[in-house]
């Protein structure tokens, strides 16, 4: 039977160096992909995603488990990620939202895979791309911390009580962020929702 | 419910996260309010649109890293730490130490015979005489010092 997030921390506390590796196998994908969709960067999300797994390290002498792992997990991501873009922000601004995001070497391996595994029709692939990057540059408008609620909420399924206490609002706040995001995502993608919700 | 009440409840519903006594009178008031019914079908549309957003993998260096920068990590010192002396503080205390053995272990100086005492006590006199000092050999060649008034400076003038 695994082991739950809090005992491997625990044995962390220990002295149990290869429980903190199976935290690092459990967390590092999730953690690289909320930061990606937080800064969108993928070397500054892999330097941040770093930073909260040495934070972690750092913080296992003094770890008491009165939350769940995760909260605390993602609440130092959370912080790390919004400080990054707010340092960031004058960078960015500079930066058109069509051009750099969409050039990442990843985005081309996708590119790639997609070409010789599942698109065979190059004019379907062109249009799924065009999608994605629709969905993804709507996602990448939103305030940070409307973005960091969806992210939290729709990729790592964690539940309000836990998102609002990473988020430090309260459920009520979190539920309004969570309302407002959806609302701009819905007029930002209209065209692709008209022909989702159509029946 | 009224349409003001879904802002706090629509995200619930499309989850499915609503409790049941929620859940049915969401679906109540839907049944009535088409703008609702729309609502909530784009926010199921947008939850979906979502789900298009491609993972990425970490990087094949990236577990190096991580164990690289847990590595660069300096040991936690324990309380008691703060007791033990780093290698200067204790070269500079055994030297100390060192020193004092030597000068302890230095024979004393011998204790001054009686005929030494006398002869400085007999010395004493002499040099708490004003006298004796202002008539001392050496200190008669010096130059007379100089007087304010002019007849002072014929008489300097005069001697030299």
């Amino acid at each position: 039977m695994a082991r739950s997030d809090v005992q491997l921390m625990l044995d962390v506390k220990a002295g149990d160096e290869q429980s903190f590796a199976l935290l690092l196998h459990r967390y590092r994908s999730p953690l690289v992909n909320f930061l990606y969709r937080m800064v969108r960067n993928r070397e500054q999300a892999e330097d941040l995603a770093q930073e909260v797994f040495l934070r972690v390290y750092r913080a296992r002498e003094d770890y008491i488990p009165s939350a769940k792992f995760t909260t605390w997990l993602f609440r130092i991501a959370t912080n790390l990620a919004l400080n990054s873009v707010r340092d960031n922000r004058y960078q960015r601004m500079e930066i058109s939202l069509d051009a750099p995001v969409t050039t990442d070497a990843e985005d081309g391996d996708e590119k790639t895979m997609d070409v010789a595994e599942k698109h065979p029709n190059i004019e379907q692939h062109l249009i799924e791309e065009a999608r994605r990057k629709m969905i993804r540059l709507a996602i990448e408008k939103l305030p940070e911390k409307q973005r960091a609620a969806v992210l939290l909420h729709k990729y790592q399924e964690l539940d309000y009580g836990e998102i609002a206490k990473i988020l430090q609002c309260s459920e009520s706040a979190l539920k309004s962020l969570l309302f407002r995001a959806y609302e701009t995502l819905r007029v930002e993608l209209a065209p692709l929702v008209a022909q989702q919700a159509r029946p | 419910m009224g349409c003001g009440r879904m802002e706090k409840k629509i995200m619930g519903y499309v989850d499915g996260r609503l409790k049941e006594g929620e859940r049915l009178e969401m679906e109540k008031h839907l049944s009535t309010c088409a703008l609702c019914q729309l609502r909530v079908n784009e926010f199921r549309a947008v939850d979906v649109l979502l789900d298009e957003v491609p993972m990425i993998e970490p990087s094949a260096a990236f577990d190096v890293r991580v164990w690289a920068r847990v590595a660069a990590e300096p040991g936690k010192q324990s309380w008691w730490a703060w007791f033990a002396p780093s290698p200067r503080v204790a070269f500079a205390a055994s030297m100390l130490v060192l020193a004092m053995m030597w000068l302890g272990s230095r024979p004393a100086e011998p204790p001054l015979n009686a005929s030494e005492v006398e002869t400085i006590n007999q010395n004493m006199p002499v040099l708490e005489n004003f006298d004796v000092l202002s008539n001392f050999a050496p200190l008669t060649d010096l130059p007379q010092p100089v007087q304010a008034d002019e007849g002072s400076d014929t008489n300097q003038n005069q001697q030299m």
